[in-house]
């Protein structure tokens, strides 16, 4: 079949054509009418679904690009990626983790463009010390303020931060963190596991230097 | 012990940590000290609204790309149609003639061609056909240094009525690509370049959607995209030229 849908562009198709389209779609008007409906009913419901995880979306990027600017960039490309790919959303599904899933890729590919250093740096195992070891902490742990852990949470390598902020800011269930993530559940869990030793440790290095200084 | 702080154990799997941190010391101590961060987090307002600038600026931009949307939809919007949906026939058609041949056309590649289509027509709308605009291709190749992680083929061929009008950079299937735009008297075609992921070469596939041709082969390597209004056999003729530049990959490792 060599049928080439361009041809139908021009104005002065066949008339056989058109009465085909008549019997098909009825009244050009209407159908244009409908398209602009179609086009206000997709923005209208694309903001009511996914507009409402906006806090989280910016949360994400903020997090992970450690800069209110950049964050603002990445969030205004991830929602307008959103809206191209709105398609592949379906009535009834969550909208915070489709949504951060499509930030955390805007992130990752804006980061590889213009930080493409801060995703080479390697997980230094020896660093996940065992912590066990380092207690009685937990009463220093409670009177921390906020600047030690907002700073200990910052300073953690890109791989644990999401993890973490996916976890503990968003309250994701360690399914959707994969889901977001594009990991599998026993590598979530384990970034979970060390990134958390990680901040323990370097809070608590944190205090004491404090009491002792 | 982190699942059980998650809420992530079922009743057996909480009571098993439980009992075991009654008589493990060192264990119930490290859970305080994790229920401890925890709870530091909670009391530490590090969430990050979203600021009411940028909730606004996308509204906007919304807005905007809903309204491009609607009017490339409107226009021609009866015949679009028509072909949308013949489209669609020949698509499924060929959809199932492949599952019969048992080999289904994945619909990524399907998406990857609208993203694709899409990505042309914006090329032209907004004004946006070049970053870099020169028929020379020492210009165009040097330009894409440092922008890509890769270095696409770029040749000029104005001898055989394919002048190369200049470059582009452009983000497609989750990755940045090279665009190298060319003119055939006044059609214009972009060809989308990017290191593919399987490596294997293969034969240029024609395709047709919303009335834009587009030709697609994989070789040396990289995978291209050529899509234009140019009728077929000149668009094929275009590809032919590009292949010739580039060697075939090489088998032997």
């Amino acid at each position: 079949m060599t049928y080439i849908p361009g041809k139908l562009f021009h104005k002065d198709g066949n008339k056989s054509g058109a009465e085909w389209v008549v019997l098909v779609y009825g009244s050009s008007c209407r159908k244009k009418r409908k398209a602009g409906l179609q086009a206000q009913n997709k923005l209208a419901s694309f903001e009511e679904a996914v507009l409402p995880h906006l806090d989280a979306a910016y949360n994400l990027a903020r997090w992970l690009t450690r800069d209110e600017t950049d964050a603002d960039d990445v969030v205004q490309e991830a929602v307008l990626r959103a809206f191209r790919y709105f398609g592949g959303f379906h009535q009834g599904m969550d909208g915070r983790p489709w949504l951060l899933g499509i930030v955390r890729n805007t992130c990752y590919t804006w980061m590889r463009q213009n930080r493409a250093q801060e995703l080479l740096v390697p997980l230094d195992e020896s660093n996940d010390l065992e912590s066990r070891d380092l207690s009685p902490e937990a009463l220093l742990l409670q009177s921390m303020d906020r600047q030690a852990v907002r700073q200990a949470l910052e300073e953690l390598p890109l791989e644990f931060r999401e993890v973490v902020v996916l976890r503990e800011l968003e309250g994701m269930s360690y399914k959707e963190i994969a889901g977001i993530t594009d990991l599998p559940l026993g590598t979530v869990m384990s970034r979970l596991a060390r990134a958390r030793k990680r901040l323990q440790k370097s809070l608590t290095g944190h205090t004491r230097a404090e009491v002792q200084g | 012990m982190h699942g059980y702080l998650d809420g992530e154990l079922d009743l057996n799997g909480s009571l098993e940590v439980e009992r075991h941190m009654q008589e493990c010391q060192s264990c119930a101590r490290a859970y305080s000290n994790q229920r401890a961060l925890r709870s530091a987090f909670k009391d530490s307002s590090l969430y990050y609204p979203a600021p009411a600038k940028l909730r606004k600026r996308i509204r906007s931009s919304l807005r905007q790309a809903n309204k491009a949307d609607a009017t490339t939809r409107s226009l021609p919007w009866r015949w679009l149609t028509v072909g949308a949906s013949m489209a669609c026939a020949l698509l499924i058609a060929l959809v199932i003639w492949n599952a019969v041949r048992g080999r289904v056309t994945t619909s990524g590649d399907d998406l990857l061609a609208q993203e694709i289509v899409s990505d042309h027509v914006r090329s032209l709308m907004v004004n946006h056909l070049t970053d870099v605009a020169s028929s020379d291709q020492h210009t165009v190749k040097p330009w894409f240094d440092g922008k890509l992680d890769f270095a696409p083929q770029v040749r000029d061929f104005s001898d055989q009525g394919y002048p190369l009008v200049g470059g582009r950079l452009e983000y497609l299937n989750n990755r940045t690509a090279a665009a190298l735009v060319y003119q055939r008297q006044k059609h214009f075609i972009n060809v989308l370049i990017w290191p593919s992921d399987d490596g294997a070469d293969s034969e240029a596939k024609l395709s047709t959607r919303q009335g834009y041709n587009l030709i697609h082969w994989t070789r040396g390597g990289m995978t291209y995209w050529a899509v234009s209004d140019l009728n077929s056999s000149e668009l094929q003729e275009l590809t032919r030229l590009i292949q010739e530049q580039t060697p075939p990959r090489q088998q032997s490792r």
